[in-house]
């Protein structure tokens, strides 16, 4: 789950890392009123949760307070990458000697936390990696003995634009940031840049962190529900907990484990097809939760027809058609159904989809050819 | 020959009280596997199907020499569940479970690895199955594999069963069959996999089944070109539709930014002479050629 900006900042200010001065707002006199009490020219930033803002219009500055409060009313209420402004971070601008770079993050192949250092800051960390490898620490820490502030600052002082004083302070920090990363389960914690003032001071100018899916549980102060991108309809699906994802074309498709959904996606469109959808009902529903996903696919205006790929292992197939059934039988506007569908009690399945008049194919591809006719 | 599950492997089901768990070990004990003990916390004394189970995976070990666990406990449970039997020298560790953190799937794989020849298969994995010895410790359909000569390495469940059964119809059967697991952090990998399939004399040709996120089937490709890999590979790539940034179900399944894409991967294999399969029913040919 991404945080937003200033809640990341919230976090990092916790652990004793300094942010700029302000405060969010939601509305322009709010905005004018934290540039007054800021009172020097302060930086607006729209809060949303897709990277490249700044390119795109979401972050301006303001020399004071009335333009500040312009500003604002320009930005609260506008689309910017999709998504909709509702807020804004109001900060005093800083005035930086010089940008880095730090981050935790989890690497999927070392299967470990890794920390990247950098004197470069303020641009994208791949593209520093390129123009100024030089300038690039890369240290994976150990999952059992945990982070060493030695090691890190012996890497980062190799750098040829770095002062000796500021070598621990950079250190302590990115020591900080992997504890923010454990603590909160995160995928990624990132300072970028990590701007150091005119007067030497570091402060954490922007930030991003990502906690893990999967260890919310741990973390309950976050309300999903609040913060994902999710289209209306997906934003639906979540809350009846399927896993559910809007696409752009007039085919509607539903089926079991995440693997054979997407490759099912895939044949679709390699046939001439478009998706307008996929459901995954997962491993061992049962026949409401069916009942309710195959609704769900079929309510979306743009689904002309819908194809249903069910391979059961753990799943039933006699369930799945009890549930295919039951949802053809509610949905007020009918919709053509081709199914494909083999392995657990296949034939009794098989079987309840005929009495409804359903024909199912024991080849996905058949089952693919005949939806693209209806 | 067989890879990581062999006849005389000994297995305990961690979580074996849960419907899942009483499930499954029906199943597998149905198919030929070994199932001699399970393991929950507060259960200890209790029977499944005739199956003593224990409080402890030490106790299993002691009374059972048990070297393999199947790993049904809860996600938030699962952390401490797999470092007990680590500790308790289980040697083969594969993880049903789904929904982990990746914090604590860092920390278990990273306690195997430097226990020495633990394998930990998954997180998230269907588990593993060899048709010929009849031996499945996983929740596979089984009756959709049959023995034969094509290993099988995947990140997928059901798209697993789909191509094997397209191999079972073509007549080729499977040697191994492994999920690797779904989501971002796993133990084994497909290049560990490639290299246990290399020595295994029934594996005759290997498919690994990838999908978009992290770039796991990019190091295999790579893996294959410098090892000169001696039996042949096909692909396939799921998730070619996918849009970047949707989870696409699994949680390894991702694109972010620019990395992680289906045409990545595809490429890195065509680079190496290693064919994609377009469609699954495609495989089968792609390998008899």
């Amino acid at each position: 789950m991404k945080l937003f900006e200033f809640e990341a900042k919230e976090i990092l200010r916790k652990y004793g890392i300094a942010t700029p001065s302000g405060n969010i707002v939601t509305n322009s006199n709010q905005a004018e009123a934290v540039a007054k009490e800021i009172g020097k020219p302060v930086v607006i930033k729209t809060q949303i949760l897709v990277s490249g803002r700044g390119k795109a219009g979401g972050i301006i500055f303001a020399d004071d307070p009335a333009k500040a409060q312009k500003v604002a009313s320009k930005l609260i209420g506008s689309t910017i990458k999709d998504c909709l402004v509702r807020s804004l971070l109001v900060e005093e601008k800083l005035n930086i000697a010089q940008q880095f770079y730090a981050s935790v993050s989890i690497d999927r192949q070392a299967r470990k936390y890794v920390v990247l250092a950098s004197t470069e800051g303020g641009v994208d960390i791949e593209k520093t990696a390129l123009a100024f490898p030089q300038r690039i620490a890369r240290y994976w820490v150990d999952p059992a003995t945990g982070f060493s502030e030695h090691n890190v600052k012996s890497m980062i002082a190799k750098f040829d634009n770095i002062s000796k004083g500021d070598i621990a302070k950079f250190a302590a920090i990115i020591g900080t940031l992997y504890k923010v990363a454990t603590d909160y389960d995160a995928e990624v914690v990132e300072i970028n840049p990590l701007a150091k003032t005119d007067s030497g001071e570091f402060i954490a100018a922007d930030a991003r962190i990502i906690i893990d899916d999967n260890a919310l549980f741990r973390h309950p102060e976050f309300q999903e529900s609040l913060r994902v991108d999710d289209t209306p309809r997906e934003a639906e699906a979540r809350k009846q907990k399927l896993a559910y994802v809007d696409l752009a074309g007039d085919i509607g498709i539903i089926g079991n484990g995440a693997g054979l959904m997407m490759a099912t996606v895939d044949l679709v469109n390699l046939f001439g097809g478009r998706p307008a959808n996929f459901l995954d009902i997962g491993g061992g529903a049962q026949a409401e939760v069916i009942k309710r996903g195959v609704m769900l696919v079929m309510s979306k205006p743009e689904v002309k027809a819908v194809l249903i790929n069910i391979l059961g292992g753990i799943t039933r197939c006699d369930i799945v058609a009890q549930g295919i059934v039951a949802a053809s039988n509610e949905m007020p506007i009918k919709k053509p159904i081709a199914v494909r569908m083999i392995g657990t009690k296949e034939e009794e399945g098989i079987q309840i989809l005929r009495q409804a008049g359903i024909h199912s194919y024991s080849n996905m591809e058949e089952a693919i050819r005949e939806v693209l006719t209806l | 020959m067989s890879i990581i599950i062999d006849k005389p492997s000994r297995v305990v089901v961690q979580g074996i009280t849960g419907n899942e768990g009483r499930f499954h070990t029906e199943a597998m004990r149905r198919y030929g596997t070994k199932i001699v003990a399970g393991a929950t916390p507060g259960k200890g004394g209790q029977q499944v199907q005739d199956i003593p189970v224990y409080n402890t995976v030490f106790e299993a070990v002691k009374n059972h020499g048990v070297d393999t666990t199947i790993v049904f406990v809860p996600a938030r449970f699962a952390r401490s569940a797999i470092f007990e039997a680590i500790d308790a020298g289980i040697k083969t560790v594969v993880v049903i479970t789904e929904l982990i953190p990746q914090k604590d799937a860092i920390e278990f794989i990273d306690k195997a690895d430097k226990s020495g020849n633990v394998i930990i298969v998954g997180p998230n994995t269907p588990g593993i199955i060899n048709p010929s010895l009849r031996m499945h410790v996983g929740v596979m359909p089984a009756h959709v594999f049959k023995p034969g000569v094509v290993g099988i390495a995947s990140r997928s469940g059901t798209l697993t069963y789909e191509i094997a059964w397209h191999i079972t119809n073509a007549g080729l059967g499977q040697s191994t069959c492994i999920g690797i697991g779904g989501d971002a952090i796993v133990g084994l990998d497909f290049i560990k996999v490639l290299e246990m399939l290399k020595d295994d004399e029934e594996t005759k040709g290997v498919v690994l089944i990838g999908e978009i996120g992290g770039n796991a089937e990019e190091l295999a490709a790579q893996f294959i070109k410098e090892a000169n890999y001696p039996k042949p590979v096909v692909a396939y790539i799921a998730g070619r539709l996918a849009p970047p940034g949707k989870r696409m179900g699994h949680a390894g399944a991702i694109i972010m930014g620019s990395s992680g894409t289906a045409k990545s991967k595809i490429d890195a294999f065509a680079r190496v002479g290693v064919p994609v399969a377009e469609k699954p029913s495609d495989i089968p040919k792609l390998l008899a050629r």
